[in-house]
């Protein structure tokens, strides 16, 4: 319902040493009309060009620190708001490469009254700021 | 006189606007209390972003901004994470106290009506009841496409409530289930997808003339090779019930809130798919006295070609409210 409007792209930024980055951040919403429980929150899958990064190497911070995606799936006391950016950390040395590239965000959700999983997709081309 | 059906939207109709940050909730408020509309029904998952934890203070201001604005709180929406934890459901118990958890703050936010999702068990309902006596809160089962008022389902929640005699269960209308003509915003959006013109019209041609999902789904699937989009269009009439109207007297005792769902309104204020001018007739026949709670659902429909104007659909309804019940009233005390 809201998959287009998941990744903020101007929010692309590297994290890390500013010479040595050793990983990049953006900012995204849920794509859902009600917040929901993070250990509700399946999947955080993150591609490059198509290329899917590991699941390792994705971190989630609603605010209250970063999360990996297992640490997720038991933070029974931490939510994502509705409409409310999040920061998504990717480790990835290097950072972002040079240029545009395509960033695709795919959300995978437990909903309770739905009989599959529920899955929001995003895909934008995005770059650094210069 | 508009009588005693009384008007009012769901914040779900602004979820473009809020997801967007364009719109916050005291300005959807504000634009309801403008058109008459000051039945706010609030769905604190949404709505309020520190839920579950909900302080004194906050529910002082929520009512400081209400009665500032001349509305009032008419309902509830309730969820219920039975996949809280990954492999295995909640207990009983516990999806029992999340109801009540919900009861509570429904209670302190001096709301009596919680809609409650339609896949919630009536022998966990059921064991909520005592509490939702205390609490004078009424649980009302939402009748959402493609269940409908007579579905087995949904006549489990109405035995239980029989059985028990008691006032604080029942059902809560989603008006979608009266989809009598095909929403033309579904038919745009899928065309825009790929679908053919004449296959969309095949599809909109055999939802006319409501012959079963399954047939229609086979011949544009198989014997049609449809594309994606023209078998995605088929399967969402799977979704698409038309139940009968006049059913509406005989159930209207367990219901004291409806959804009003909407998925767009022409520019002269006519819904060209949700049967509104049959439903409400029935409504004000019967006497019901509830809310008919705006639920705009156009958004995801429209969102890629043009900008979404929910206050503009949810006006445009209010004014066929307005109309359908002064008509439905004139020809009451005619006869």
């Amino acid at each position: 319902m809201f998959d287009r409007y998941l990744i903020d792209a101007g929010s692309l930024r590297n994290t890390g040493p500013a010479d040595a980055p050793t990983g990049f951040a953006f900012d995204a919403k849920l794509g859902y009309y009600r917040g929901l429980g993070l250990s509700m929150v399946e999947k955080l899958d993150i591609a490059l060009d198509g290329e899917p990064l590991p699941r390792e190497a994705v971190r989630f911070d609603e605010g209250l620190g970063p999360l990996t995606l297992d640490e997720m799936e038991t933070a029974y006391d931490r939510r994502w708001p509705f409409g409310t950016a999040a920061t998504i950390l990717v480790d990835r040395p290097g950072g972002f490469p040079a240029g545009e590239h395509e960033l695709s965000l795919l959300q995978q959700l437990r909903v309770s009254y739905l009989p599959f999983p529920a899955v929001n997709t995003d895909k934008k081309s995005v770059s650094l700021a210069a | 006189m508009s009588g005693q059906i009384k008007r009012g939207v769901s914040l779900y109709s602004f979820q473009e606007e809020m997801f967007l940050g364009r719109m916050n909730v005291e300005g959807v408020v504000g634009f309801a209390a403008s058109i008459g509309a000051a039945g706010i029904e609030i769905l604190p998952e949404q709505n309020m972003p520190t839920f579950p934890h909900i302080t004194d203070a906050q529910i002082g201001e929520w009512q400081d901004m209400l009665s500032h604005h001349g509305a009032h709180f008419t309902c509830y929406d309730m969820f219920l994470d039975t996949k809280l934890r990954k492999g295995e459901l909640l207990s009983d118990e516990e999806q029992v106290e999340s109801i009540k958890r919900d009861l509570t703050l429904c209670n302190r936010l001096g709301i009596r009506n919680m809609r409650v999702l339609i896949f919630v068990r009536p022998d966990i309902l059921e064991k909520c009841v005592p509490y939702a006596e205390q609490m004078d809160v009424h649980m009302g089962v939402e009748v959402h496409a493609p269940w409908h008022l007579e579905h087995a389902w949904i006549l489990r929640t109405v035995d239980v409530a029989d059985r028990l005699g008691t006032q604080h269960l029942g059902i809560l209308p989603d008006m979608g289930i009266f989809m009598k003509n095909y929403p033309p915003e579904f038919r745009a959006r899928f065309e825009r997808q790929g679908a053919r013109p004449e296959v969309a019209q095949f599809i909109v041609d055999q939802h006319q003339q409501k012959i079963m999902c399954e047939y229609t789904i086979y011949e544009v699937a198989v014997k049609m090779g449809g594309n994606k989009a023209e078998v995605a269009m088929a399967e969402t009439l799977r979704h698409a019930p038309y139940a009968n109207p006049k059913r509406i007297k005989d159930y209207a005792p367990y219901f004291r809130h409806i959804q009003a769902k909407f998925y767009g309104m022409t520019e002269d204020c006519v819904d060209p798919a949700i049967a509104y001018d049959e439903v409400i007739p029935e409504l004000v026949k019967c006497g019901w006295e509830g809310t008919l709670s705006s639920e705009y659902e156009g958004n995801r429909w429209i969102q890629d070609v043009e900008e979404v104007d929910s206050r503009e659909q949810v006006r445009r309804q209010h004014v066929m409210f307005e109309n359908l019940i002064a008509k439905a009233q004139s020809e009451l005390e005619i006869v």
